[in-house]
């Protein structure tokens, strides 16, 4: 397969249109760090954006940055750091992840439960569509409704609607402080419970984690005496669990790292992310750890990641009973092939979801099987 | 009117009695209204300028009416217009002569309320002052505030996104909403989101939220809501110059402070609030900041001394902080009678919404006061500061031949202005008729046809709220037209390599 790595507009928009006029395929690639994500043996050309890279413009007084799709996410943290801010919405990726596959995987950390995703925080971007048309969508202002709102649609639709060229981000000041409490050896229950407490209080949680076993962990953020007096009404109101450590920022990192994508759990399993309505998280649960699995949940109990061989049926079966959907995030090929990484969801959802597709793409230059659920261009 | 509908379709108009007739056997008794004293009801929103009496209104109480209402619609080929309150204020519920108004009112019931998960489930007619009472007692509210949170319904906040004052800590609609039951014009019942935070494929909530009525009709909405913060505090300060009050949100947001609130006024908007609500503004000032803390009592003594310091260190001439709850009230009286107030200096005006980026202000306001001279028009300026909202009203009298005309074109003038500094033509108001045609400022044909094509996956016939948003309508046929022909190329401008 061929590998395309345009250097400009024109150069990427006569690639697509290429593949339009002869039936190809195009699999957009940032960094290429979430590869192994869907079906494997994918009949398509590689085009890759990482030419498209650097930041357009970065005014910290306007809480937006502007940059090229391809440029490095760990660039664009360490510029936003100079400046005293960052994403909110705490964007993760391994080595050369790049800010378009941040925004095309949809990815969000910790905070997400507080801050929201990455479809809170995209403001505006450019692209070329699957027609090889470039255009336009939302802008570089944080506040904005003219127009559909497409940037909400590109974050986690995986390259299929458009190859992204250019993004606007709202970035925010960073928090001065970052204090973790930490409750020891809470039951499931008992932790998922505990969660959901602290997010009921007017103290503006940041984030809110379990690790089964080991630690229940609530993140205040801030500014210092504000953090100090809602850290003291946490534990006053949450009293009847315990009493909870305190954490500073450099202690509690690496438990809040083992949450992130399930990165504590066995590597050998295949690894689910389940987004759950966070009460009924530990229902959806407790059937699938009988049946051998591990997981860490986040999001105050709205994000389970889950670790179990087999079962996809059972997995997926449960997650939609509750209301949820289960993301396949990790998997030997074989099982790829095999099960789709998305959710399959109703008819009718995901018969509109193929006409959204069609308007952006409508020959499928970039349906490449990743997803299991192509059918042939209308 | 100087703004142009789709013609109305004859056809259609000669088959009303019939239209009429079919619509009572779905929902029968009052909810079909034809007489002409009572579709008057209906003509406008809140763009009072544009005026057209619906064919037919209905007033449906089930999903099950609404979609047997868009199936019958989608099979004869009429045009349906959703309407919430009808508050918009970019007539993005404007009535046309030969289409169903589908009037959402009768959807007021708060279905489910959920703290363990901090969500409520409520229909689309249930205003959104409605969903905070609901959930107050409790210690929650929903956060999207706009001015008309007393009347506008959540289904109209979704539909046009709606945001307030504050929106810069808290988020518009769309941050608000995790999910919606929608009717498609082919009358498909769709869950779309729900109670999990993340979608499980596309995510057709983020484009459902603010697409003005053309996508879908929305009858059930999902929110999240939020503990009520401890405290709030309001500062209100005076400055000599605009320039030093926008130095002055420039810098608290530079400090890493981001308020609740932070809203600007300028001179002729204090002096129109201040006679109308007597809230102790200042009179010799150039620019009024109100700005709004909240969290726990500690947080917002700190900040309220940050900024306190921000200002002075700006040359603010005047600053109070409220002692209580009922002064912080008399703060923001003025500000959120803005509005009314102008309406009461002058016979008529025209609200604007445009955002620019906020170190472009005294440039924005400077034009603005050229083209106020050039026009023979005042405006006034309310302004969400943080954000680079504003909002100038222009006054007019539609009594004087030519004022609406000469009002619309200052309007429009501002927001090119707007677009042209790099912003936008609509911050939280919608395009609706009212910025339709101004479009083109700000997308290219290409950016509009892509935005129609999603249009056409939801509704081909466009029958759903047409001559909204879109300054040209576009068959869908023609759109979705792909010119490759026996491996002829595309675009055969391009370079090949």
């Amino acid at each position: 397969m061929a590998q395309h790595n345009p250097q400009t507009i024109d150069e990427l928009r006569g690639i697509i249109s290429d593949a339009c006029a002869g039936g190809g395929k195009l699999e957009i690639t940032g960094g290429g760090t979430r590869a192994a994500f869907g079906a494997p043996n994918r009949a398509a050309d590689q085009l890759s954006l990482k030419s498209f890279s650097g930041i357009i413009e970065y005014d910290p007084a306007e809480l937006v940055l502007t940059a090229k799709a391809g440029t490095a996410l760990a660039e664009l943290n360490e510029a936003v750091s100079a400046r005293g801010q960052a994403f909110a919405f705490e964007p993760f990726g391994a080595t050369g992840s790049t800010i378009g596959g941040v925004i095309a995987a949809g990815v969000a950390g910790a905070r997400r439960v507080s801050a929201g995703s990455a479809r809170d925080h995209l403001l505006g971007f450019k692209g070329v569509s699957g027609r090889g048309e470039f255009f336009n969508a939302g802008s570089k202002v944080v506040k904005n409704v003219t127009g559909y709102d497409l940037p909400k649609l590109v974050c986690g639709s995986w390259g299929r609607l458009a190859a992204l060229t250019e993004v606007s981000l709202k970035v925010l000041p960073r928090p001065p402080e970052r204090l973790t409490l930490l409750w020891r050896g809470l039951a499931d229950e008992a932790g998922f419970a505990l969660m959901r407490a602290a997010m009921r209080q007017p103290v503006d949680v940041a984030a809110a984690t379990h690790l089964p076993g080991q630690a229940t962990l609530i993140r205040l953020d801030g500014f210092g005496p504000s953090v100090a007096a809602r850290a003291a009404y946490l534990e006053a109101s949450l009293a009847s669990h315990g009493v909870p450590e305190r954490l500073s920022e450099a202690e509690a990192a690496p438990l809040w790292a083992k949450a992130q994508e399930g990165a504590a759990l066995p590597v050998e399993s295949p690894l689910w992310r389940l987004s759950l309505p966070p009460r009924q998280a530990i229902a959806v649960i407790a059937p699938l750890l009988a049946l051998g699995g591990h997981y860490v949940a986040d999001w105050a109990g709205g994000l389970i990641w889950l670790t179990l061989d087999g079962h996809e049926d059972e997995i997926r079966h449960q997650a939609a009973a509750a209301g949820g959907h289960a993301t396949l995030a990790r998997a030997p090929e074989e099982m790829r092939a095999r099960v789709p990484a998305l959710h399959p969801q109703a008819p009718g959802i995901e018969a509109l979801s193929r006409r959204v597709r069609r308007a952006f793409d409508p020959l499928g230059v970039f349906e490449t099987n990743r997803f299991l659920d192509e059918t042939n261009a209308d | 009117m100087s703004l142009k509908m789709p013609l109305p379709d004859q056809r259609v108009l000669a088959r009303r009695d019939e239209i009429v007739a079919a619509l009572r056997l779905i929902v029968p008794g009052e909810g079909v209204i034809d007489r002409p004293a009572e579709l008057r009801a209906y003509e406008t929103d809140g763009l009072t300028a544009y005026r057209q009496p619906p064919m037919v209104a209905v007033l449906p109480e089930t999903v099950e009416q609404v979609a047997a209402v868009l199936r019958y619609c989608h099979r004869h080929g009429v045009k349906v217009v959703p309407r919430g309150s009808g508050t918009s204020l970019s007539g993005g519920a404007l009535p046309l002569a030969d289409a169903v108004l589908l009037a959402m009112g009768k959807f007021n019931k708060v279905l489910e309320v959920d703290y363990e998960d901090r969500l409520a489930v409520v229909q689309p007619g249930v205003s959104n002052l409605a969903i905070t009472k609901a959930v107050e007692a409790e210690g929650f509210y929903y956060a999207p505030d706009p001015s008309s949170q007393i009347a506008c319904s959540i289904g109209g906040n979704v539909a046009e996104n709606s945001g307030g004052v504050h929106c810069l800590k808290y988020g518009l609609t769309t941050n608000n909403v995790l999910g919606v039951q929608l009717v498609t014009m082919d009358g498909e019942i769709l869950r779309i989101g729900g109670k999990a935070l993340d979608p499980a494929g596309l995510d057709l909530l983020g484009i459902i939220v603010g697409s003005e009525g053309l996508l879908g009709v929305v009858t059930e909405v999902t929110v999240r809501i939020l503990p009520k913060p401890e405290t709030a505090r309001a500062l209100l300060i005076g400055f000599p110059t605009v320039e030093s009050a926008g130095q002055c949100v420039a810098d608290t947001i530079a400090a890493g402070i981001i308020p609740a609130g932070m809203e600007m006024m300028d001179k002729p908007a204090i002096h129109a609030a201040e006679a109308f609500v007597n809230a102790g503004y200042p009179l010799d000032v150039e620019a009024l900041l109100i700005v709004e803390l909240d969290g726990p009592a500690v947080e917002c003594d700190h900040l309220t001394g940050e900024v306190e310091a921000i200002a002075r260190n700006n040359g603010a001439v005047t600053l109070r902080i409220a002692r209580d709850d009922a002064e912080r009230a008399t703060f923001w009286a003025g500000r959120k009678a803005a509005f009314p107030a102008v309406g009461r200096i002058s016979a008529d005006y025209l609200c604007m919404d445009g955002t620019i980026p906020r170190a472009k202000l005294p440039h924005v306001l400077q034009r603005m006061r050229e083209f106020s001279e050039q026009y023979g028009l005042g405006v006034a300026n309310v302004f969400h500061a943080g954000d680079g909202n504003l909002h100038p009203l222009i006054l007019y009298d539609a009594s004087k031949p030519g004022e609406l005309e000469r009002a619309e074109e200052f309007g429009a003038d501002i927001l090119r202005l707007c677009v042209e500094v790099g912003g936008v033509l609509t911050g939280e108001h919608g395009v609706g008729v009212e910025k339709r045609d101004l479009m083109p400022a700000m997308f290219s044909e290409d950016d509009l046809r892509q935005q129609q094509r999603l249009k056409c996956a939801f509704d081909p016939d466009s029958l759903l709220n047409p001559g909204k948003v879109f300054p040209t309508l576009h068959r869908c046929a023609e759109l979705g037209r792909m010119h490759v022909h026996h491996g002829a190329l595309p675009f055969p401008e391009l370079p090949r390599f």
